[in-house]
C-alpha cells in the first residue's frame, strides 16, 4: 500500500494504482477523454494532467502511478488553465455542428466540455483534414471529427488483432487509417465494430440502415419482415435510461409491431436451427474423421444415418455464426478455411427460409419481402451483401439495423418504450428455446451444441451445471474442456470413453492462438466456438455506447436469465424445428438445409 | 549487406529486388523494432516504397500493412512514389533559407508543377528538401543530382533545368 495526498486529503492505495484510478476510488473526479479503463490507457490526450508536488511537468494520471509520499493537486490553477487551453485547441480543429451529429448528447468530447466549462473557444484556424470514408458497407469514418485519442487504433491492434488502423503522417497532418489512403473498404477489416463503440465523438459509427428500413416500411406493397438477434434484448433498454443487462424482450417485440413491421420474428428460431444443423454436422465429421483414421467400419457410419464422405473431413470443426470472425480467418487463415462449419449465421437462415419456406405459406413472391435483421453487430451489414447470401436470386436480408439505430427509429417514431406492454414474437419463426439465447454470450453456441449433440449420442441430458463460461478477459481468453461419453447409445457405442475437447474465445486475438495450432496441425480440439467480440455478441460493435466489463456482465446475466426462465432449453425440443424437418425441410443437412441453410467461403488477401 | 550490393541495385530485375529485400529482413530476424532499418534499405533497393513493397514487408513481417504505413508515412525520407531520374535538392539550412530558398521552390513548383517529396509525370524530375548542404557562403543553394548551384536567383532556373533530360 501507498500513502498519497490529494487534494488535501491522505489517501491509501495499492501500490501500482494510477494516480486516476485512485482519485475515482476516493470520489475525486479528474475530467478524462481517451483514457477506457482496461482498453487504452496511454496519456495520449493529456486531459487528465494533474500537478505533482516536486516534479515540474504536469503529469497524465491515466498513466502516471501513485507513490510513497506524493503530494497531489488535481485542480490547482495550473491544472485548470492547461485542461481548459487543451480542451480549446480540441476543439479548434473539431467541427461544431453537434446538433446535427449523431453523437449529439452521447458525447464524450460534449460531456467533457461541461467539466471544462469554457466559456469562449479562443482558437479558430485551419481543420485538419475532412476526408469521409464511405467505402465499407459496415462502417463509416469522418475523418473531420476525430481527436485522434488513439482509443480504436488500441482496440482494433491488441484486442482485436486486425490492425487496419494506426497514425498515419504526422504532427497536424495525422489521421488515423489503413495506409497509402486505403479506403476502408479495401482493408482487411473485419467489420467488428469494436473501434466504433470506443470512439469518444462521431468519427466513426455503422454505416445507417434506417433510410432504407422506413422507405420499406411506407411501401405498401412489402412486406416487411422482422427479426432480432438475443444479444439485442439485454442491451437496447440501455438506450432508454433502463440499467445494463435489462430484459425487454416483450417490448422490443411491442415496439416493432408499432412501428410498423408486418412479422415480427426471432432469430432465436433460427438459432436452434444452426444447432440441429451445426451440432448434425459436428457429429457427421466427428464420424467420418474415425473411419478414415480406420476406427470404424463403414456400415457403422452408415448405421448412425449420416453420409459417408469420401475425403477425411477437417476438425477441429469452428463455429460460423460471427461474420466478424469469418472475415478475419478469410484473411487470416485462408488455408484453414474447411474447418468452418458451413452453416450460415442465424439470422441469414432466417432470412432464407422467410423468401423461402414462409413467402410460400404467406403467398407471397420473395422480392415482395424485405427482411430486416436488428443485430447489436457491425459485421452483419457486411454479410449481407456477400454473393453467397442470395436464393433463387434474392437476397436472404435485405437490412440490418444496429441496437443503437433500432432505439434511434423507436425515438424517431415517438414510442414510448419505457411504458410498452409486453408483446409475444409472432408464429411459427419466433419460437425459440433457452439454448438459442445463450447464442448471444461466450460460450453459448458451445454450451446449446453440447446440450443438442450429447442428447442425441448418449439419449440422456447434459448435466448443466459447470456448462458456463465465465466471462473472459485479458489472457483468460481462451476457455477448454473436455468431455468424456460415456455409455452412447447403441448407434454411437463407439464414441464410448471418448473424450472430446473443445474450446471457446472471444475476440479476434484468441483465436489467433486457436487457429496457430491448427496450422501446426497442434490441436487437440475437435469443436472451436469463436465470437469476433469480446465476450461474446453481448458486446457487439452494434450494441449500446460504452461496453465496460460491468455492462457486459450484466448483459450476460440477462441473457443467462432468458435462457433459466424458458421451459424448453434445448434446441431440439423445439417443436417448430420438429416440424419444420418434418414438412419442409426433411433432414438436417439434407438438399434443402444446404441450398438454404448453408455456405461458403472466400480466401481473401492477407494484408 | 555490402555497400557495393546496393550499389548494384539500379539494373536488377524485379524478381532479383525481392530476393535481395528477403535477405535484409531475414537479416533483421523479421522484428517489429527493426523495421525502419528494413524499410530504409527496401528504399535503397526499389528506390521507392510503393504500396506493393509495403504489403510485402508487412506480410514478411507479420505486421499489419497500416502499421507500416504508418512508419513510411511518419518520416519525410521515406517516398512512394518513384524517384525521377533527377534529383532536385534544395537547401533549407538558416543561410538558404533567409537568402531565399523559398523562393526557389515556388519557382520549381510552378515550373514542374509538382510539391517537395513528388516527382514529375514524364519521371524527369523529384523534388526534395536539405537541411544545410554546407554551401552556406554560396547561399541560397540547390543541387542536381552531384552537381552543386549557388546563389539561384529563380528566374533563371528554367535554363538549369534544360540542360536535365
Amino acid at each position: 500500500m501507498v500513502n498519497i495526498t490529494m487534494n488535501r486529503k491522505r489517501i491509501t492505495v495499492p501500490q501500482g494504482t494510477t494516480i486516476l484510478e485512485a482519485a475515482k476510488k476516493n470520489h475525486i473526479k479528474i475530467p478524462h477523454l481517451c483514457y477506457l479503463e482496461d482498453v487504452h490507457e496511454s496519456g495520449s490526450c493529456r486531459v487528465c494532467v494533474v500537478e505533482v508536488e516536486g516534479m515540474k511537468n504536469l503529469q497524465a494520471s491515466c498513466i502516471t502511478q501513485a507513490a510513497e509520499g506524493m503530494v497531489i493537486d488535481t485542480n490547482s490553477q495550473r491544472v485548470r488553465s492547461a485542461r481548459k487551453i487543451l480542451y480549446e485547441l480540441l476543439l479548434s480543429d473539431h467541427p461544431k455542428d453537434c446538433l446535427v451529429c449523431g453523437r449529439n448528447n452521447h458525447c464524450e468530447l460534449q460531456e467533457l466540455g461541461e467539466l471544462v466549462q469554457l466559456e469562449e473557444s479562443r482558437f479558430d484556424g485551419v481543420h485538419s483534414k475532412s476526408h469521409r470514408d464511405l467505402s465499407s458497407y459496415a462502417i463509416e469514418k469522418d475523418d473531420e471529427k476525430c481527436i485522434l485519442c488513439r482509443r480504436c487504433v488500441t482496440v482494433c491492434n491488441e484486442i482485436q488483432g486486425v490492425g487496419i488502423f494506426n497514425v498515419q503522417n504526422r504532427g497536424f497532418g495525422s489521421s488515423i487509417g489503413g495506409g497509402m489512403e486505403l479506403p476502408l473498404g479495401d482493408t482487411t477489416c473485419t467489420n467488428c465494430g469494436q473501434c466504433v463503440t470506443v470512439c469518444p465523438v462521431g468519427a466513426l459509427k455503422e454505416k445507417d440502415a434506417t433510410q432504407n428500413v422506413w422507405e420499406a416500411l411506407k411501401n405498401p406493397d412489402v412486406e416487411v419482415v422482422v427479426q432480432t438477434a438475443p444479444a439485442v434484448r439485454v442491451a437496447l433498454g440501455e438506450e432508454f435510461g433502463m440499467p445494463a443487462g435489462s430484459n425487454v424482450t416483450g417490448k422490443m417485440a411491442r415496439a416493432l409491431d408499432d412501428l410498423g413491421f408486418n412479422h415480427v420474428f426471432d432469430t432465436n428460431f433460427a438459432a436452434d436451427l444452426t444447432i440441429i444443423e451445426e451440432g448434425t454436422e459436428l457429429l457427421l465429421r466427428l464420424v467420418n474423421h474415425l473411419h478414415h483414421q480406420g476406427a470404424i467400419t463403414a456400415e457403422q457410419v452408415e448405421k448412425t444415418g449420416l453420409p459417408l464422405l469420401e475425403e477425411a473431413p477437417a476438425l477441429p470443426m469452428i463455429t460460423s455464426c460471427s461474420p466478424g470472425w469469418i472475415k478475419f480467418a478469410e484473411h487470416t487463415y485462408p488455408e484453414q478455411l474447411k474447418h468452418l462449419s458451413t452453416c450460415k449465421s442465424p439470422h441469414m437462415m432466417l432470412g432464407a427460409l422467410v423468401k423461402d419456406y414462409y413467402a410460400k405459406q404467406i403467398n407471397k413472391d420473395p422480392k415482395d419481402i424485405f427482411v430486416v435483421s436488428i443485430m447489436p453487430c457491425t459485421a452483419k451489414k457486411y454479410e449481407i451483401e456477400r454473393p453467397e447470401m442470395m436464393n433463387g436470386g434474392t437476397r436472404n436480408v435485405d437490412a440490418v439495423l444496429t441496437t443503437r439505430e433500432m432505439a434511434k427509429m423507436i425515438k424517431d417514431a415517438g414510442i414510448d418504450f419505457i411504458t410498452l406492454e409486453d408483446r409475444e414474437f409472432d408464429n411459427p419463426l419466433g419460437i425459440s428455446t433457452g439454448a438459442a439465447d445463450i447464442f448471444g454470450v461466450t460460450g453459448g453456441v458451445m454450451e446449446a451444441a453440447l446440450r443438442t449433440v450429447y442428447e442425441l449420442v448418449t439419449g440422456r441430458e447434459i448435466p448443466f451445471d459447470k456448462l458456463r463460461v465465465e466471462p473472459m478477459k485479458g489472457l483468460d481468453r481462451i476457455k477448454t474442456a473436455t468431455l468424456t461419453i460415456k455409455d452412447p447409445i447403441e448407434t454411437y457405442q463407439f464414441l464410448d470413453g471418448v473424450e472430446v475437447s473443445v474450446a471457446t474465445t472471444s475476440g479476434l486475438l484468441g483465436a489467433v492462438t486457436l487457429l496457430d495450432e491448427i496450422e501446426d496441425n497442434a490441436s487437440p480440439h475437435v469443436f472451436i466456438e469463436v465470437m469476433g467480440c469480446p465476450g461474446g455478441c453481448i458486446s457487439g460493435g452494434g450494441q449500446p455506447r460504452m461496453t465496460t466489463q460491468h455492462i457486459r456482465e450484466m448483459r450476460m446475466q440477462g441473457l443467462y436469465r432468458e435462457d433459466e426462465a424458458k421451459v424448453l432449453r434445448k434446441s431440439h425440443e423445439n417443436p417448430f424445428i420438429t416440424e419444420i424437418y418434418e414438412k419442409y425441410l426433411e433432414k438436417p443437412l439434407g438438399h434443402l438445409s444446404h441450398e438454404l441453410l448453408h455456405t461458403t467461403y472466400v480466401p481473401r488477401q492477407k494484408r | 549487406m555490402s555497400q557495393s550490393t546496393l550499389c548494384e541495385v539500379e539494373n536488377m530485375q524485379e524478381e532479383e529486388q525481392y530476393r535481395l529485400l528477403d535477405q535484409v529482413i531475414e537479416d533483421y530476424e523479421g522484428m517489429e523494432t527493426n523495421l525502419v532499418q528494413v524499410l530504409h534499405y527496401a528504399q535503397s533497393i526499389f528506390g521507392y516504397l510503393s504500396m506493393a513493397t509495403q504489403r510485402y514487408i508487412a506480410e514478411k513481417m507479420e505486421l499489419p500493412l497500416s502499421k507500416v504505413s504508418g512508419v513510411v508515412s511518419f518520416y519525410s525520407f521515406f517516398s512512394t512514389m518513384p524517384k525521377g531520374r533527377h534529383t532536385i535538392s534544395i537547401c533549407l539550412g538558416t543561410a538558404c533559407y533567409v537568402r531565399g530558398g523559398k523562393k526557389i521552390i515556388d519557382k520549381l513548383n510552378e515550373l514542374l508543377s509538382i510539391d517537395v517529396g513528388e516527382t514529375t509525370e514524364d519521371l524527369r524530375f523529384s523534388m526534395e528538401i536539405k537541411r544545410c548542404i554546407g554551401a552556406c557562403g554560396l547561399a541560397p543553394a540547390m543541387s542536381i543530382d552531384e552537381t552543386v548551384f549557388k546563389r539561384v536567383n529563380p528566374n533563371r532556373i528554367k535554363n538549369i533545368l534544360e540542360q536535365y533530360e
